[in-house]
């Protein structure tokens, strides 16, 4: 299932980490380090400016794989990982996207079971990527019923 | 330069989280974009064949971020990997710790490896992750 869309990559698409967008992020994962919220403290800071939580790419829009479909159930994230060049600043602008890394199958005790695997970038203006992820999706037998794939 | 406050072998103090509500799962669904209703609605997740709703895999990794963040004055995260091994259910409470497995030299300071754990009170797995910080020792 969908090995034929190995490397697929989504467009590009511009983010602007807001200000009001890490705030309420913040106060939502109950991290409320000064460096994400105080301005004037953060200007003072080795950073100059305010930055994000490490987790807030998860807001970020990186794009639509147009070759593949999730299903809407059944689907767990088994794995995230993520590596950071630096944190991400607010007001940045950052260019995103999502390439298709692997697909491959398991037989499992509870049936077959079909590993996704995406990897999100996000890159600044230059062209330099900022932070890049690997996401593993585990699609159960439910899932890949919804998808037209159950064994 | 601030000394790292860290050795090889430590232990952190743990952070013991409020019990898990339907409101910060809300909280964090607007504040993410992740509207998956397994984690908001009970019909939802009974429907996925859960027994109720359970919290976000992405909040339990931020919130296990928690033991490091306070950090950022003085170096950045580098890489971080979570494996979710389970699920948080409603009035969970959530532990998360971490011990410090590696010191390393590098071109921008010194880079320290923590092995993180998140386990319910109950001592039930949650998650576990990996998660390198280099310490710059800068604070300006």
């Amino acid at each position: 299932m969908w090995s034929e869309h190995i490397g697929a990559r989504s467009d590009s698409v511009r983010n602007t980490v807001e200000r009001g967008a890490v705030k309420r992020f913040a106060e939502a994962i109950g991290d409320l380090n000064p460096l994400y919220l105080d301005e004037e403290l953060a200007a003072e800071s080795h950073w100059g400016r305010l930055i994000a939580p490490p987790t807030f790419p998860r807001v970020l829009d990186f794009g639509t794989l147009t070759e593949i479909r999730m299903p809407p159930a059944g689907v767990i994230h088994g794995e995230q990982g993520y590596r950071y060049r630096r944190p991400l600043f607010v007001g940045e602008d950052l260019y995103c996207y999502t390439v298709l890394e692997d697909v491959y199958e398991r037989q499992g005790k509870a049936g077959k079971m079909v590993f996704v695997v995406m990897k999100r970038v996000a890159e600044d203006g230059g062209g330099e990527e900022v932070v890049s992820s690997k996401e593993v999706y585990i699609l159960t037998e439910v899932a890949l019923a919804g998808a037209g794939e159950a064994s | 330069m601030t000394p790292p406050p860290w050795e090889v072998g430590d232990v952190l103090a743990e952070i013991r989280l409020d019990p898990v509500s339907r409101l910060s799962l809300i909280k964090y669904a607007g504040a993410s974009g992740d509207y998956n209703p397994i984690h908001t609605i009970d019909d939802a997740a009974r429907a996925a064949g859960l027994p109720g709703i359970i919290q976000h895999g992405m909040l339990t990794m931020a919130q296990m971020s928690r033991l490091i963040t306070p950090y950022f004055d003085r170096g950045y995260i580098s890489s971080f990997f979570t494996r979710f091994t389970g699920m948080l259910f409603l009035n969970d409470v959530l532990v998360i710790s971490a011990t410090v497995t590696e010191a390393e030299e590098a071109e921008h300071g010194m880079v320290y490896g923590f092995d993180l754990l998140a386990h319910t009170a109950e001592g039930r797995d949650i998650a576990k992750g990996t998660l390198g910080f280099v310490w710059t020792g800068a604070a300006r």
